[in-house]
């Protein structure tokens, strides 16, 4: 058939091909990483429950990350605060400075560059360990003791990216907060009654679910999405590695998309 | 005698490499099946196939009459817990011990065991395999041959009706070796266990074997008793089987 067509005529349809196969992999992914989502799901609701694994994997990914979280999370209230006093200067409006960048840390900067940081440190990790495990057999093993992979090792670490993010991105804005009222105040001078009382005036319990119901849907998504990748590794230590790189990079990536889709969502 | 697994007419191609061509080989309930061949042959695969690792492109397994081809997991993890495998590169869970990759199928699988059998058992199973001393070990601190008796004892610890056993003794001495053959008859006439084994060990394969398959290309060449397998007519049965003859 092919020799059929002309070369120009080649020359034309072969971009679109390109482009043609490269949607239709990209759907094929997500549809199995859908699959995959919903194999875990129904094994995280039914028995048997693993007490000790899930402990395990809440301590990883909630205590493990606690000190990069807040580390970030100060540093991103003050520079954020560093900036808008700038800002706001111009147009005398300082007080404002607490209550915009609380605002922006509930909504959008605590719950993506907290899933950010989980992606680099969890995911990777998830996708690196149990990559492992399958290019070793152990999965295969585990599968032949008639223990189910996807129960004993999917759904306990997804639950942990979805339990522990929200909690990770409440205590970034907390220290975000607080970083933010240390260079405002403190540093900067902006009179404590009036940013805090814009603070009260402008924020709305509303804005911190937006937050955390991002978080929540993040940190299941980098959770699944490094499992995904290591459950599928396939050929050796170099199938590893692209696992754990993928995990990072598609993890990264679904953040900033779903995060726009959530945001349109929410306003 | 009723048969425990058979495989029926499997053919397993992997990208364009076309591994099995027409496999059928069955194992007997109580019976031990050994599977010879050359490296690369497909024993391993085939091995697989049995456990629903693997599925074929076409043909169909069955284990005590069911075909377990079409199973979903859940009926997979059902149809498991009367298997126990050795996976040739052991596989042991390298975050975990020694004590306690053994006990994992105890502590994890359909079994409820109490704590103190479970203890009981896994000791009992290491140190039959020589591995008293080695319990609170890590994988990668073991030796090839000891992580081989982990993987033994972790496959027979729940004493499984049938084992698959993938080259249970390469890189093991010849005393081990005698031992792992010892547990392989005696669990037969014990316990009535159902043994397949894959070996490159002809004179051990031969002393534990009721019956033995050999496997060239992807085919099955010869299914005959131990003693018949002796006076094969087929070129590379031949010739595989008088590098041992000269020693
Ligand atoms: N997962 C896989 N993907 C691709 N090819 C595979 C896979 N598993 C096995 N093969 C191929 O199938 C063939 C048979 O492999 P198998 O592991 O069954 O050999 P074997 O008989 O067990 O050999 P050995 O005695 O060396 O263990 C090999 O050529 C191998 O390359
Ligand atoms: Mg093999």
């Amino acid at each position: 058939m092919a020799a059929a067509v002309s070369p120009a005529l080649q020359k034309l349809t072969r971009p679109l091909e390109v482009i043609g196969s490269g949607v239709i992999d990209g759907l094929d992914d997500l549809g199995a990483v859908l699959m995959f989502f919903f194999r875990v799901m129904t094994r995280m609701f039914r028995p048997p429950f693993r007490m000790h694994v899930l402990f395990t994997q809440l301590e990883f990914v909630g205590v493990g990350s606690l000190f990069i979280v807040l580390l970030t999370g100060v540093f991103t209230g003050a520079v954020f605060t560093l900036q808008s006093v700038d800002a706001f200067a111009r147009f005398s409006a300082q007080s404002l400075v607490g209550a915009t960048v609380t605002l922006a840390l509930a909504r959008e900067l605590a719950p993506v560059l907290t899933a950010l940081m989980v992606a680099g440190r969890v995911g990777s990790a998830m996708a690196t360990e149990l990559g492992t495990m399958r290019v070793t057999e152990q999965i295969d093993a585990m599968e032949v003791m008639a223990v189910d992979p996807l129960g004993y090792l999917v759904a306990p670490r997804v639950f942990a990216g979805a339990f522990m993010v929200p909690l990770l991105t409440m205590l970034f804005i907390m220290v975000g907060v607080a970083g933010s009222y240390l260079v405002a105040v403190i540093f900067s001078g902006i009179d404590e009654g009036a940013y805090m009382a814009r603070i009260e005036r402008w924020l709305d319990p509303s804005d911190l679910f937006q937050g955390l119901s991002k978080a929540l849907v993040f940190g299941t998504v980098v959770a699944l999405i490094g499992c995904y990748k290591g459950f599928h590794a396939a050929g050796g230590a170099r199938g590893v590695g692209q696992a754990t790189t993928g995990a990072v990079v598609i993890g990264s990536i679904a953040i900033f998309v779903l995060n726009y889709f959530l945001t349109a969502l929410w306003l | 005698m009723p048969t425990a697994i058979e495989v029926i007419n499997i053919n397993k191609t992997f990208g364009k490499h076309h591994v099995l061509h027409g496999v059928t080989l069955t194992v007997e309930e109580g019976t031990t099946r050994v599977i010879l061949g050359g490296s690369g042959s497909g024993k391993t695969v085939i091995m697989k196939h049995m456990i629903g690792l693997l599925k074929p492109d076409s043909g169909e397994v069955r284990v005590f009459g069911q075909n377990i081809v079409p199973l979903k997991q859940d009926a997979l993890v059902e149809m498991r817990k009367s298997f126990g495998m050795v996976f040739q590169q052991a596989a042991l869970f390298d975050s975990m011990s020694v004590f306690d990759n053994v006990a994992f199928p105890l502590v994890e699988g359909a079994q409820k065991v109490s704590k103190e059998d479970i203890k009981r058992r896994v000791e009992e199973k290491l140190s039959i395999l020589g591995l008293g001393q080695a319990m609170q070990k890590f994988p990668s601190e073991l030796s090839g041959g000891m992580r081989k008796r982990v993987g033994l004892a972790r496959a027979l610890v729940t004493e499984p009706k049938i084992v698959l056993y993938d080259e249970p003794t390469t890189g093991l001495d010849p005393i081990t070796t005698d031992n792992v053959d010892q547990m392989i008859l005696e669990a037969k006439q014990k316990f009535g266990v159902t043994s397949v084994v894959i070996s490159h060990d002809i004179a051990s394969a031969l002393r534990v074997a009721d019956r033995v398959a050999f496997l060239h290309e992807g085919t099955i060449v010869e299914d005959t008793s131990p003693a018949e397998l002796r006076k094969s007519q087929h070129p590379f049965v031949k010739k595989f089987l008088s590098t041992w003859f000269d020693k």
